[in-house]
């Protein structure tokens, strides 16, 4: 025979024969992907911030593929659009997520508070705490490095006069800064309109009036004067249950250093008289 | 007869090491050796391919392309064997066995065109090496495979800590300190000789 001929037709039979044994293998022994965790990955923002409590957005949607009873709204990044179209993909009742945003428990910046000392070692919150707890005179508010910066995934913070400010219109409520922060002064909260207090330090009044002229000196005139009895001092800083608070801003109005600021949807504000323009701090 | 095979045995672990010493397989040598635990789960899996495609290819060597004179056609043949024996076994593992195929994961798919399992299957046939001894041969390219995985990533891990010049960061030191490791492996010329002589 042809040597050609041979050579082709001993290859290909060889190449049919893999090929049968292997679509015979596929249909025999094939295994049911489940399709599901491809198409709830493809909805997600992809950000892996994790903060749907799974590692990254694959975790996520191999949990929603693959186990029943998790909730739908879990990724706060992708919010109501990304809920509704994992609810669509799984067949399940769309629940509107809660959104999310960080708030910064310091306002501390270089109008309010000083330096102790000129830090010029590695640019980390976390390397600065160690070494006498900072480089701010108080030991408990921001201290500015920008740990946060750097972890967030939106770009949502920046360092202005000193301190972290958040971008409310960027932050999506991951909490990873919350996470990330070595002073612990960035919590996590419903994206609602409320009041904050902007302070961190649980030293005695005197104490705290050295250091920074925004810093709460836990004088209860908040808590005398709300209505709600929302409004604890333990250690010395003022404390907001918001399950109680009603937004009055009584205790803004009230607070003799300005530590309680107005947060809503543009920013922080200071608590400025009804018949005045509302000023941005 | 067990000394020969012990002979083989040795030779392809530490002499003609595949990675080291005849610079087959060197992707996997570079991608797979950043951890520990990768480059064991690597190792194992091309062990068990390497054995697994040389079952395969010998008797079809021997009974089907040497009958009819197409020994030219067995680079070509080997690939289209070894590549459809990869995938079927992946299938087979992920409905009996699907703990070993997590285990073994994106390995099994990348070895199906790891130049060192088809180099070991060619070299089996130009060695003219009996079905047994190309096995024992197998395991011991499989075996210098993962031990030169398992050393280079204890290498790996040190050069992590290490600070290279800008220029030589990544994979230029990575190269470098590969070429050492092999330097090293040349130091087994002539050991085996020796052990069983």
């Amino acid at each position: 025979m042809n040597p050609i001929l041979l050579a082709v037709i001993v290859v290909c039979s060889i190449g049919l024969l893999c090929a049968v044994v292997l679509v015979v293998a596929s249909k025999f022994f094939g295994v049911e992907e489940d399709e599901k965790a491809g198409k709830i990955r493809e909805c997600l923002p992809g950000a892996n911030c994790g903060a749907c409590g799974y590692a990254g957005c694959d975790g996520y949607a191999k949990a929603l593929a693959e186990e029943d009873g998790i909730k739908t709204n879990l990724c706060i990044p992708g919010a109501d659009a990304v809920a509704k179209q994992i609810s669509e993909i799984l067949g399940v009742e769309f629940e509107d997520v809660v959104e999310k945003i960080a708030v910064i428990h310091c306002y501390g910046d270089c109008n309010h508070t000083s330096k102790k000392m000129e830090y010029v070692g590695i640019q980390s919150c976390q390397a600065a705490k160690m070494l006498y707890g900072g480089d701010g005179k108080c030991g408990f508010g921001c201290i500015g490095l920008g740990d946060c910066v750097s972890v967030c995934p939106q770009n949502a913070i920046c360092i202005s006069d000193g301190i972290a400010r958040i971008d409310t219109r960027k932050c999506v409520g991951c909490g990873l800064c919350e996470k990330k922060c070595p002073q612990k002064i960035i919590t996590v909260m419903d994206d609602v309109e409320r009041v904050l207090v902007t302070c961190n330090n649980t030293e005695k009044g005197a104490v705290v009036r050295q250091k920074c002229s925004n810093g709460c000196i836990g004088c209860k005139k908040c808590e005398k004067n709300c209505p709600v009895g929302a409004i604890t001092v333990v250690d010395n800083l003022a404390r907001i249950d918001y399950d109680k608070c009603i937004n009055c801003e009584e205790c803004a109005k009230n607070c003799p250093v300005g530590c309680i600021l107005i947060s809503d949807f543009s920013g922080l504000h200071r608590y400025v008289a009804a018949d005045s323009e509302t000023a941005n701090v | 007869m067990m000394k020969s095979l012990l002979i083989i045995l040795m030779t392809s672990v530490l002499v003609n090491n595949y990675v080291l010493s005849r610079f087959l397989g060197i992707c996997p040598f570079l991608g797979v050796s950043k951890k520990l635990n990768q480059a064991v789960g690597m190792g194992t899996a091309v062990i068990f391919v390497m054995l697994l495609s040389t079952a395969v290819t010998w008797p079809i060597h021997t009974f089907i392309l040497a009958k009819y004179d197409l020994e030219y056609m067995k680079t070509i043949v080997f690939i289209l064997v070894i590549a459809s024996l990869v995938q079927l076994v992946e299938i087979i593992l992920k409905k009996y066995i699907p703990a070993l195929h997590a285990a073994l994961g994106i390995y099994l798919p990348l070895i199906t065109t790891n130049c060192a399992v088809l180099g070991v299957t060619l070299n089996n046939i130009n060695d003219s090496y009996n079905f047994i001894e190309s096995m024992v041969n197998s395991f011991g390219v499989g075996l210098g495979f993962l031990l030169a995985m398992v050393l280079f990533a204890g290498v790996r891990s040190r050069l992590e800590n290490a600070n290279p010049p800008e220029a030589f960061k990544g994979l230029p030191i990575t190269l470098v300190s590969a070429s050492i490791v092999a330097l090293s492996f040349t130091g087994f010329t002539g050991v085996v000789g020796g052990l069983f002589a």
